[in-house]
């Protein structure tokens, strides 16, 4: 279960990206955060992910704080979460095998074990013929499905994904959205950040609309 | 265990990985370190040799009292083993002068060419006292017993070589010092450019859920392996001059009929080299790293 108490976020410089947000998510709840640019969506998923701290309220995830976590408890914390960014962050300097790897080198896991589930979350995301190549060759769908599988390789109950759909064009985008379905019913939490009409229309998910930092009734 | 093991095979390979991406500046930067520990070694090297030149020399201070030929042994040596200023007396007869300097380095040849022994009895003592001032006025004060022809104090010199050699030391001391800061930033800089290369894939790391450890390890490895080869590069710079010095010091030593030869570092000092300057290369990527960490 997520939490947001009074949540505001005000960068330095005096922005306020959001401003006393309050909402609850239930596990395995599919939640679309919709709303113009600027209005707060990519804030409110780095809260959680606790890559932004809150400048007043609580985040509370099955009961934690994640504002208030430490430094060293931190990392163990986004082990347990999936994450997908709008520029898919893969590192360009080794091929997609490894990059899917990452995650479950951080965390340590036997390398035998890890290389199993790495194929195993390529497949799903339909690359496994692509292992061996490196991300710079792919195209921009298949890039955002790297992203995904590298999101999904560590089995996380809560998957953050920000504007997936962003950069495809309708046909991966359709692909993509079939993806999060799965997730979905597989018992993941998702939040979905998204400008995306056709994401709300496909998946029917829960809407959450924020302007201006505040979330409309 | 066996995750720390595979993070530490993971890291040491990504490590050896990165040297090669960038064998140049390595090069340049193990350069640099071997240099920088080749200066205060070689000095420290010469402090050695020359501390070891004289050892084979009497170095404590002694007083010698030459006796004239009337003089008489047993009263003089009565005399001077009831006194308290002195540690040790011994009584060296002409005869044993003669061979003692016939066995000397360089002498065998002059001994044999004298007709009879020139030398005279002697006693060599050996006064507690190291003060200088204390010393000569000793040495006058035994001068003056009867039957001594001559008193002569034989410390000075000893005294001076010693001193230099404390100042020597202390000198490598502190140019160690400066060079093992220097070492550190050497590291440091050398590191820090490499976390720059790799700042993305730290940033996604980190999202993912890597430790600042885990972040660390792999240039920690880099800084220790740069200290490491810089030690060794040291080392063998040093073995280098030796061997290329030792052909004159040897030719030197023996127009003086001695065996003297420059040694070289010793196992010990050898493995202390290497592993200071590993643990200096590791702290400068540790503070590096670091910094970069709380700094993003």
């Amino acid at each position: 279960m997520i939490t947001f108490s009074q949540v505001s976020k005000r960068y330095p410089g005096g922005h306020t990206a959001l401003a006393e947000v309050s909402f609850t998510i239930a596990t395995g709840e599919m939640v679309a955060i919709t709303g113009p640019s600027g209005a707060g969506k990519s804030t409110l998923l780095k809260l959680i992910a606790g890559i932004e701290r809150p400048t007043s309220g609580s985040v509370v995830v099955d009961g934690q704080n994640i504002g208030r976590l430490s430094r060293k408890a931190m990392p163990y914390w986004r082990r347990t979460l999936g994450l997908i960014f709008q520029d898919a962050k893969l590192l360009y300097d080794r091929n997609c095998f490894e990059n899917v790897m990452l995650p479950l080198r951080i965390c340590g896991m036997p390398v035998k074990e890890a290389a199993r589930r790495a194929r195993t979350a390529l497949d799903k995301v339909g690359l496994a013929h692509r292992e061996r190549a490196m991300p710079i060759t792919l195209s921009g769908g298949e890039q955002q499905r790297l992203a995904i599988a590298r999101a999904i390789v560590n089995r996380p109950s809560i998957l953050l994904a920000d504007e997936p759909t962003g950069n495809l064009d309708a046909e991966y985008a359709e692909l993509l959205l079939d993806m999060l379905a799965a997730f979905s019913r597989a018992g993941v939490t998702l939040l979905i950040a998204t400008h995306e009409p056709r994401l709300v229309e496909k998946l029917n998910p829960r809407v959450l609309a924020l302007r201006d930092g505040r979330i409309q009734a | 265990m066996r995750t720390w093991l595979a993070h530490q095979r993971a890291a040491l390979s990504l490590t050896l990985a990165r040297l090669g991406d960038s064998p140049v500046a390595t090069l340049l930067t193990v350069l640099v370190i071997g240099v920088a520990l080749a200066l205060p070694a070689s000095l420290y090297l010469t402090l050695d040799n020359v501390g070891r030149l004289a050892v084979r020399l009497p170095a404590k201070p002694e007083i010698t009292l030459f006796l004239s030929d009337s003089a008489k042994r047993g009263e003089l040596a009565g005399l001077l083993g009831a006194r308290r200023d002195l540690a040790g007396v011994r009584f060296v007869g002409r005869d044993e002068a003669l061979a003692g300097l016939a066995s000397r380095a360089g002498l065998k040849d002059v001994v044999a060419t004298l007709g009879r022994n020139p030398l005279p009895d002697a006693f060599l003592l050996t006064p507690k006292s190291t003060d200088p001032q204390a010393l000569e006025a000793l040495r006058q004060e035994l001068a003056r017993l009867p039957g001594v022809a001559r008193a002569t104090l034989d410390s000075a010199w000893a005294e001076r070589l010693a001193a230099w050699l404390a100042l020597g030391r202390d000198f490598v001391l502190v140019l160690a010092g400066l060079l093992a800061t220097a070492l550190v930033a050497v590291s440091f800089n050398t590191i820090r450019l490499q976390v720059l290369a790799h700042r993305e894939e730290i940033e996604v790391s980190r999202l993912l859920g890597a430790t600042d450890g885990f972040v660390r390890r792999p240039f920690l490895y880099l800084g220790t392996l740069q200290g490491l080869l810089g030690a060794l590069l040291a080392l063998a710079l040093l073995a280098v001059a030796v061997l290329f010095l030792n052909g004159r010091v040897e030719a030197l030593a023996a127009a003086y009929g001695s065996d003297f030869r420059l040694e070289g570092l010793g196992w010990r000092e050898a493995g202390a080299l290497t592993a200071l300057s590993a643990g200096l290369g590791w702290l400068g990527a540790w503070l590096a790293a670091t910094l970069h960490l709380h700094r993003h």
